[in-house]
């Protein structure tokens, strides 16, 4: 038996805290269900208690971003679909932003409304996801198959309006490849009619349930100071009590225009970040019934371009709020139809590597529970 | 008498109830055995022995399969979906396609396990649940054997059951499985305690060990039946036994030992083809055991809910309409609760389950002095 005299890895001190017991070293992933991925954790234990995690990445690294100084901006846009697949549109969106400002190119106003829905409907799905694993990684196996099917109907209407179900590849610099249709409309007002009735008895469902409030109160507690100085944005640091939503505070497209509340967390444990979560979720339906309403019917949904677009030399940087924080991208260019580079600030690779800070002292299970409330995807934290 | 000793003892009844006890005795087939044997009594107790053995083993196999036959289908339902439909009508032959995948499968061992505690380790559970197996009292006659410290027996057996978990997460030289063995073994050893509370509680009111004594106590109608005859105290053990039950059983919210989204699969981690299947197949034999005790010590047994519907030769419809309800039940907790964490696990055990159910056995016995139960 070769269990407790392993190789101390790499990332942690050599330590032994006395001469009868040693720390036990666990290896949580690449492959393991708790971790979304290819994310992998090594874990220092004690017993059943977290003495240290240190994130590994680099298992899902692609090279998108040197991948992107040899194709063009357009061709660039499929690219971003494969960093935070479940916010595909935002990272869109975020491209096409940095391009046309770049290029002066301006969006109409139906184009600008189609965009928020769009991506509206992208955080509805994705924090359904979200909710559905979340339920999952404690134990709760029903709730997964629920939150499924409720995503099953808002993949169905982008299915409906460009054709894809994961990778959507959507937005282009001055609008939309193509225009919604007529179908579009109707079907996001059956999605939210249907997630009104059932939003508040699924977050009672899990959310209530006495065993997960017991085992997300006080757990993984993120202070304030540590989110901001982690650089974590999103769900994670608003339930760790910083007021920052970019669509809110830096708004971009057309956010300005609507009502809506920025949730905050009291105490930054596993709990704010649920309730955050499903808080978000009610005020992109807010979103949703106000863009319904004041969506003009008729006129372009894309502006005249020409067909290759070519960036006056200069930066450009454009940032969006996707369903896990911050996203930015920022262009160097130089005169030419690719840019000169091309680089991401992608929220995931600030949120996920807090888990040593937030998950030490914690027993596994809670590291469980820490990351399924991170809800990182690993695909965006290495690129 | 020490612990062994009752096992020993137990088993030694058991022996000498399945060659010369009860089951070949009063059951139809066993004198037709006899009949045909005519002189020759050991041929004839060979025979009977034989008989009941392989209808132990055809029992467990065939229950295990069709337990997991429907827990799918519950699962299925209760998560909007259908659960398997595509193996016959219904998906009703999916167990049995997938045993036979099971079965055939590549036994794969990993090159660091211990070769005997890997291999020894899926037979122990299974041991166990056939052990109890032989004297769960399915009717009046249809039980193999009926050893007078029958209900102390199957509490001693089902102690076995977490050996295996703990021998097979050590075996398999893996870091996950042996977290899950070690939380195994405290879960294990902490809710046998509770366990043993509530039984006891039940041979203290009923003044009985032997299982179809215990029945018996509760003849006559569901008000009859100990977990009303007992007001309150007998619902409310009711209920301990069938957390402890489930704790015992590894079942969601107690399934800490093999909680998926942690350890991935726990102490079966490095188990495949038939070595998983012993564990599965002990996990659903262990499943119908807990529910046919819960029937046997609260519900009745095989007595009817009304005395004027009890026929003789169909107690054992209404054993299994019993057991299939608490078994629903089981199901049930599965697909609805989240995991419990380990302290939180032991915490529910040691301060809150232990003393309540020592309350509850002290006052049964104030109950049972005082005379405050329902019948005679």
């Amino acid at each position: 038996m070769d269990l407790v005299s392993a190789q101390v890895p790499a990332g942690f001190p050599e330590t032994h805290p006395n001469e009868l017991t040693e720390e036990f070293y666990l290896n949580m992933g690449p492959q393991h269900p708790a971790t979304h991925g290819v994310l992998r954790l090594v874990v220092k234990l004690d017993g059943e208690t977290v003495k240290g995690v240190v994130p590994h990445l680099g298992y899902i690294h692609r090279s998108i971003e040197k991948m992107a100084e040899s194709e063009t901006y357009v061709q660039n846009i499929h690219l971003t679909d494969r960093l935070d697949y479940l916010s595909c549109h935002m990272n869109n969106l975020c491209l096409c932003m940095a391009v046309e400002k770049g290029a002066n190119i301006g969006v109409p106003e139906r184009g600008e409304y189609i965009r928020i829905m769009i991506c509206e409907l992208q955080r509805l799905q994705s924090h359904l996801l979200w909710w559905a694993t979340f339920g999952m990684d404690l134990g709760a196996l029903t709730a997964f198959l629920y939150g499924f099917d409720q995503r099953e109907q808002i993949t169905d209407i982008f299915e409906d309006v460009c054709g894809a179900r994961l990778t959507m590849n959507y937005f282009r610099p001055g609008g939309s490849y193509c225009d919604v249709p007529d179908t579009f409309i109707p079907r996001v007002k059956a999605v939210l009619e249907g997630m009104e009735k059932s939003l508040d008895e699924y977050a009672d469902l899990v959310g209530g349930n006495m065993i997960i409030q017991e085992r997300c109160q006080g757990i993984g507690v993120l202070t304030k100071e540590k989110a901001i100085s982690y650089g974590c944005s999103g769900p994670v640091a608003r339930a760790a009590g910083v007021d920052y939503d970019v669509r809110r505070d830096d708004p971009y497209g057309i956010y300005d225009r609507f009502d809506f509340d920025v949730p905050l967390g009291k105490n930054g444990d596993c709990y704010d970040r649920y309730t955050v979560r499903i808080e978000e979720m009610r005020q992109s339906m807010r979103i949703l019934e106000q863009c319904i309403k004041e969506m003009p019917s008729e006129g372009p949904y894309r502006s005249k371009i020409k067909t290759v677009i070519k960036i006056p030399e200069g930066h450009s940087y454009a940032n969006v709020e996707t369903a896990r924080g911050l996203f930015g991208t920022y262009i160097v260019s130089d005169n030419k139809p690719k840019p000169y580079r091309l680089k991401y600030r992608s929220p995931n690779f600030s949120n996920v590597n807090i888990i040593d800070e937030v998950a030490k002292g914690f027993k596994v299970a809670d590291l469980v529970t820490v990351l399924a409330t991170l809800d990182p995807v690993i695909p965006d934290i290495d690129r | 008498m020490s612990f062994f000793g009752t096992i020993w003892d137990g088993v030694g009844e058991m022996f000498d109830a399945i060659f010369n006890g009860d089951w070949s005795k009063e059951n139809q087939i066993g004198a037709t055995v006899r009949g045909w044997c005519g002189e020759n009594e050991t041929l004839a107790d060979w025979i009977n022995a034989g008989i009941s053995l392989a209808t132990l083993a055809a029992i467990a196999s065939l229950s295990a399969m069709v337990l997991v036959y429907f827990e799918r289908k519950v699962s299925g339902h209760m998560q909007r979906r259908l659960g398997p439909m595509r193996t016959g009508p219904h998906g009703i032959f999916q167990t049995l396609a997938d045993g036979i995948k099971l079965f055939f499968k590549e036994g794969f061992r990993p090159k660091s396990a211990d070769f005997f505690t890997y291999y020894l380790a899926p037979f122990i559970p299974m041991m166990g649940s056939f052990m109890i197996l032989a004297v769960i009292p399915f009717d009046q006659h249809l039980q193999v054997a009926n050893p007078e410290l029958g209900i102390i027996y199957v509490a001693a057996v089902a102690g076995l059951a977490g050996f295996g978990l703990i021998i097979g997460a050590w075996g398999s030289n893996n870091k996950y499985s042996l977290l899950s063995g070690m939380r195994s073994g405290a879960q294990m050893i902490s809710y046998e305690v509770s366990l043993l509370l509530a039984i006891l509680l039940i041979v203290l009111v009923s003044g009985h060990t032997n299982l179809q004594e215990i029945i018996k106590t509760q003849e006559g109608g569901i008000f009859n039946w100990w977990i009303f005859k007992l007001p309150v105290l007998g619902l409310i053990s009711f209920v301990f036994f069938i957390i402890t039950t489930n704790a015992e059983l590894n079942r969601t919210p107690f399934d800490l030992s093999e909680a998926e989204s942690e350890l991935g699969a726990g102490f079966h981690t490095e188990y495949s083809g038939i070595c998983f299947s012993m564990f599965f197949l002990a996990e659903y034999v262990n499943m119908l055991i807990a529910a046919s005790l819960a029937t046997t010590l609260f519900l009745g047994g095989w007595h009817a809910p009304h005395p004027g519907l009890d026929y003789p030769g169909l107690g054992w419809l209404w054993f299994g309409a019993k057991t299939s309800c608490i078994i629903f039940l089981y199901f049930w907790f599965r697909w609805t609760f989240p995991r419990l964490r380990i302290d939180q696990m032991m915490d529910f055990e040691w301060r809150f389950l232990l003393p309540a159910s020592m309350v509850s056995l002290l006052l049964a016995g104030v109950f049972m002095s005082m005379g405050w139960y329902i019948g005679d």
